[in-house]
């Protein structure tokens, strides 16, 4: 250490009071590590704990043959390879592919429709936005058991009312080629407060100025509302097609309180078909194999919506 | 020639039937979980019950589980929101003002999860879970709820909105950073907390996967699990099934109609930012 001592005590001086801030400014640097890792510490360790570990232990298992009694087999990849061979699988990909490309456009045709009218000044508005809100806030799965009720084919209110209108009453959630139709009916019951909503807050968002000097260059109410309110509500349209598309690739509760993926499997959905392959048979590596396949089609359909409206310039995200 | 003028808005010619077909299945749901069964089985089917009868509670009820479901469910909702309402407003507080090394490393790490579904988890983390002993356990239902990547950016979010000059003061006049955030930037937080509080509430109350798959045991049964279970027994006793229905989904309801504003505006943030 001699040869590295300073000739002149001032400069010591300097050094050492150098060396005293530097150690100030490195223990005020700990400290504000401290703090902020105990803000954030115990909070990121479980978001991290509980999904990006898991997430990626999923994939891991996907690569193996495994009921959780005897080891798992590592197989590579033919739990992916086997998805393109299962009918079933198939089966629910499609079904789910179908639930979803009905209930999102509907969902939002709906939604503006329903915002823009609830939107207007007239009586009972609020009645009606109450009743229209509520079914959103019941379970998938107490909307699912009455909806059981509702559409029971022998003595369900919705047969009632085609009987009462002289129509054929239907079988609705037992019948292949009605089920789907039936669940997206049930779906949008409970999801299209949230779509209205969404809206409701949209529209209540464009600036007065902007429909009252349309109105002023002459343009009328349908005028106003494709030229003017329609491109304001574009960004919330590409939000909520992506939120609602997720929700709706995710479809399980309403199918599981209503029809169990019957009748003959028509309304098996990816969601469910994982649960049944997984925790039914269990069979964790193939059902961790469709689950990641869930990921990937959910992934492909968002960044394709993301794409779509940035190449047609609308600013959602 | 113009058509004559309605004496009310064209508007309700809409509204009416749709509101209508939004609320009339929930108030027959009310109605058959008080109706006789003699009304349920006539035809053509009966609206209004010709008859009350608490029939339907007492065959729910008569469930030995039910009441622990109720407990468990309040359980499950009320430790996820008081957890949710802490470690969130920790995170985001952190995220959004403190100046450490690593912060934007967690913050991306924890924003990146927002994109996995909780579906591509249930298999590892019940795995996980029966390795720690938890499945069929209420700590089952519980633990997924204790923080969300969501809840710790809607809290970021809003304390970015907040002005400096409040915390600065709070500094100077000799607080901790923890002080500050406790007594200056929560209380300011209200309206975010609130809406964080219902979001994770809806979502615990109302969830049925998980717990279905990391439950087998009647006793740890969330309400909705039992209410899928006790469906399963007994499918075409109706006005039980209905009342089973009413007491799952009446808390939310009310507490949606009592308090609409806080719950539509969680609804919209919860879309605008999710």
């Amino acid at each position: 250490m001699d040869h590295l001592a300073p000739p002149m005590s001032r400069r010591a001086d300097l050094v050492s009071d150098e060396h005293v801030r530097q150690a100030a400014k490195r223990r005020r640097r700990r400290i504000s590590d401290l703090t902020g890792w105990g803000f954030i510490g115990v909070p990121t360790l479980v978001v991290v704990g509980l999904s990006l570990f898991p997430a990626a232990w999923a994939f891991y298992i996907s690569l193996h043959k495994w009921n959780l009694l005897t080891p798992a087999k590592p197989i590579g990849m033919r739990n992916y390879q086997r998805i393109g061979d299962d009918p079933d699988a198939l089966s629910a990909v499609w079904n789910t592919v179908f639930f979803t490309a009905v209930f999102v456009p509907v969902s939002i045709i709906l939604g503006i429709l329903l915002a823009v009218a609830l939107n207007q000044k007239i009586r009972f508005s609020g009645f009606y936005r109450t009743a229209i809100f509520v079914p959103f806030v019941a379970s998938a799965a107490a909307t699912g058991i009455l909806a059981g009720f509702v559409f029971e084919p022998n003595y369900g209110v919705a047969n009632d009312v085609l009987r009462r209108l002289h129509l054929h009453t239907m079988k609705f959630l037992e019948s292949p080629t009605q089920a789907m139709i039936v669940l997206v009916i049930i779906a949008l019951w409970g999801q299209i407060g949230f779509t209205v909503v969404v809206y409701l807050a949209a529209l209540q968002d464009i600036p007065k100025e902007t429909i009252e000097a349309a109105i002023v260059d002459g343009a009328n109410r349908r005028q106003v509302f494709r030229h003017v309110t329609l491109p304001e509500l574009a960004p919330v349209t590409v939000f909520t097609a992506v939120w609602q598309t997720i929700t709706a690739l995710q479809l399980f509760d309403l199918v599981y309180t209503t029809t169990r993926g019957g009748p003959m499997s028509a309304t098996e959905t990816i969601v469910y078909y994982v649960y049944k392959v997984a925790f039914q048979e269990s069979r964790f590596g193939y059902g961790a194999a469709l689950s990641y396949l869930l990921f990937a089609v959910t992934m492909l359909v968002t960044l394709f919506m993301i794409w779509y409206s940035r190449r047609a310039k609308v600013e959602a995200f | 020639m113009r058509a004559r003028r309605l004496p009310f808005s064209a508007w309700h010619l809409l509204l009416m039937p749709v509101a209508l077909i939004f609320a009339v299945p929930l108030v027959q749901m009310i109605l058959t979980s008080v109706m006789p069964d003699k009304d349920i089985n006539s035809f053509p089917p009966k609206f209004i019950p010709t008859r009350f009868t608490l029939a339907g509670y007492r065959g729910f009820f008569g469930e030995p589980h039910a009441w622990r479901w109720i407990l468990n469910t309040v359980v499950v909702a009320t430790v996820s929101v008081v957890s949710h309402l802490v470690l969130c407003s920790l995170a985001g507080y952190g995220f959004a003002r403190l100046k450490f090394r690593g912060r934007n490393f967690g913050f991306f790490a924890v924003v990146g999860t927002i994109m996995i579904p909780t579906q591509l988890l249930m298999i590892p983390t019940y795995v996980l879970f029966s390795k720690l002993h938890l499945v069929n356990t209420l700590g089952a239902a519980i633990v997924p709820w204790l923080t969300s990547a969501f809840g710790i950016f809607l809290m970021r979010q809003f304390f970015l909105t907040l002005p400096h000059e409040l915390e600065e003061a709070g500094r100077l006049d000799g607080c901790s950073p923890f002080g500050v955030f406790w007594r200056i930037v929560l209380p300011l937080a209200k309206p975010a907390l609130a809406t964080l509080a219902i979001f994770t509430l809806l979502n615990s109350w109302n969830d049925l996967v998980w717990p279905l798959v990391a439950i087998n045991d009647p006793q740890n049964f969330t309400l909705q699990v039992g209410l899928t279970t006790f469906q399963g027994m007994h499918r075409t006793d109706w006005s039980s099934l209905m009342a089973g229905n009413v007491v799952a989904t009446m808390p939310l309801i009310i507490g949606f109609v009592a308090a609409q504003r806080q719950f539509v505006a969680t609804m919209t943030l919860s879309g605008l930012k999710g």
